[in-house]
């Protein structure tokens, strides 16, 4: 493991490397066990090899307690897939998140996914406290002050002792941007604070109203947000017509248009129409100016994610 | 004003269950007005009380009063008496009033009848609201007058997660509006809405509950 960074570069993360030649980047989502299982992660890793730039680990998603992302991180770096590590606000003060990204720099890992977290309540422990030290916007800045400045949120310089050289953590930064939440006025406005606050790159919410995120790409293009920030969209294959009503109708923020059920009411093989509209969607959203890249949520259903990228035409993944 | 709620009776019946003479103390202030432990709630669980007692078959002394505040020393002089002929109070004063009250009557066992919620405002009849979490350094003018430690279920500073929708924040979109919807919406009343897009750096905790139980010291008002 390298302490250093290529010149040129923030982190030297294939991710970063990779969008900054102007390849159409390709990210997905790795989700952790709900059980001490290490190998479940390794399997998991092995379907999305070759296939993805870089793979979100994800941190507790829906507040559920699983294999932490910074563990499942290393074991999928491991097997070759470089990690996004997802930190949210959730669950840690200042002084853990800090303490996290130190170790998690330290075993390698490169890009780091800011969230402010799935509220506890939709977890299996809603009783439980939540923290909010910070934001997520903040988090981004402390992470870009941690690179940048070397200093710690107290302002500290990140050094073991007053003799000790600096050895701060490169990071490349990320976050996550919902097109479809409300109020929809502020949604460009708050992908430009992420901007300021540091943002390298950002994976938006899972797009099926392609109309209004192209409504909300012109938004971010008239700010120019487009050139300061690498933007991923999001898409998550549908596997079933139950699931494309249950996003419709139970998750928050975001809309589902009648034509995509239609399409899936209609086919007798609703997994494969599933998987070609993905497709679509994705040579859809190469057209947008402004998009980076895609981030395919392919919620367990990894093991369908090669069969997609190398459908979107985006096989061999670039090596930079 | 601190709002309560009273304890479900069951659990107020557990509590009491050791004590044959009771005093049920209201407290006349804040929850008096959120309608949790004021002179006519005190009637009412002494009453329900009196019932169950009844149909147990248990001969039980229960007494009522309510002082003005249970949060200030001078107001319990009122029930001093009361007080000592009692073998436990039941306090229907938020939980600075019932703690306070063992203070002042140290050695009796006081019992708590409210669960204690938040700083609230009357949003209409029968109704009350958050608005206010004590955090020791109100940055209310940066967000038109809203509290987004309050009134956003994470405490966003620099604007709304992805769970916002249709103004409701997902946590309980039946009963939560999303602070940060209001936030936006009064910005925008006071055409301020550009102010929302400066970064809010990371918030000092330590003036509220973090910093410790929170002590006030005026000088000039100290004898």
């Amino acid at each position: 493991m390298s302490d250093t960074q290529p010149q040129g570069f923030k982190a030297g993360s294939n991710l970063e490397k990779v969008l900054a030649a102007g390849h159409f980047a390709v990210t997905a989502e790795l989700g952790p066990p709900k059980s001490a299982d290490a190998e479940a992660i390794s399997v998991k890793a092995k379907f999305l090899k070759g296939a993805v730039d870089a793979a979100n680990i994800t941190d507790n998603q829906t507040a559920i307690v699983r294999v932490s992302s910074i563990a499942a991180g290393y074991l999928a770096l491991q097997q070759g897939i470089e990690p996004v590590i997802q930190i949210t606000c959730r669950d840690r003060n200042r002084i853990a998140i800090q303490s996290d990204v130190l170790g998690a720099y330290t075993l390698g890992l490169r890009n780091i996914l800011c969230l402010s977290g799935d509220h506890q309540k939709f977890g299996n422990h809603p009783t439980a406290k939540n923290v909010y030290d910070m934001d997520s916007i903040q988090l981004i800045a402390l992470l870009k002050k941690m690179r940048d400045e070397k200093k710690f949120a107290c302002g500290d310089e990140i050094r073991s002792s007053k003799k000790a050289p600096l050895k701060e953590p490169r990071i490349f930064i990320g976050g996550a941007e919902n097109p479809f939440g409300d109020p929809l006025e502020f949604r460009a406005a708050r992908l430009g604070k992420k901007a300021a606050a540091g943002v390298d790159f950002i994976q938006t919410q899972c797009i099926y109203d392609m109309e209004r995120f192209e409504e909300w790409m012109r938004q971010v293009r008239n700010r120019g947000l487009h050139e300061r920030v690498k933007i991923l969209a999001g898409v998550t294959p549908l596997k079933s017509l139950g699931m494309a009503k249950h996003m419709r109708d139970n998750v928050a923020g975001l809309s589902v248009p009648d034509y995509w059920i239609d399409r899936l009411a209609k086919a007798e093989d609703k997994a494969a129409e599933g998987i070609k509209m993905c497709v679509e969607q994705i040579e859809r959203l190469r057209g947008i100016e402004g998009v980076a890249g895609v981030h395919l949520m392919a919620i367990e259903w990894e093991d369908r994610v090669p069969e997609i990228v190398k459908g979107a035409g985006l096989l061999p993944r670039p090596v930079v | 004003m601190i709002t309560a709620v009273r304890k479900p009776f069951d659990e107020i019946r557990d509590l009491v269950k050791g004590y044959d003479r009771l005093l049920i103390l209201g407290c006349g202030t804040c929850v008096t007005v959120c309608m949790a432990g004021g002179e006519k709630e005190v009637g009412i669980l002494a009453s329900t009380l009196r019932l169950a007692d009844q149909k147990d078959g248990r001969s039980r002394e229960i007494t009522e009063a309510t002082i003005e505040r249970q949060c200030d020393r001078e107001f319990f002089d009122a029930v001093k008496e009361k007080m000592a002929a009692a073998d436990a109070v039941l306090s229907m004063a938020c939980g600075v009033g019932a703690q306070f009250c063992g203070e002042v009557f140290a050695g009796k066992a006081v019992l708590p009848a409210l669960n204690t919620k938040f700083y609230g405002t009357t949003e209409g009849p029968g109704v009350w609201s958050a608005r206010c979490s004590g955090c020791g350094t109100c940055v209310i003018a940066d967000f038109g007058g809203i509290c987004p430690v309050t009134r956003c279920s994470k405490s966003l500073l620099n604007g709304p997660c992805g769970g916002s929708s249709k103004g409701k924040c997902e946590v309980d979109p039946a009963n939560i509006e999303c602070g940060w919807q209001l936030i936006h919406d009064r910005m925008k009343l006071l055409g301020r809405l550009a102010d929302l897009e400066a970064v809010q750096p990371l918030k000092d905790w330590s003036t509220g509950r973090d910093g410790g139980p929170g002590r006030i010291v005026k000088e000039d008002a100290t004898l």
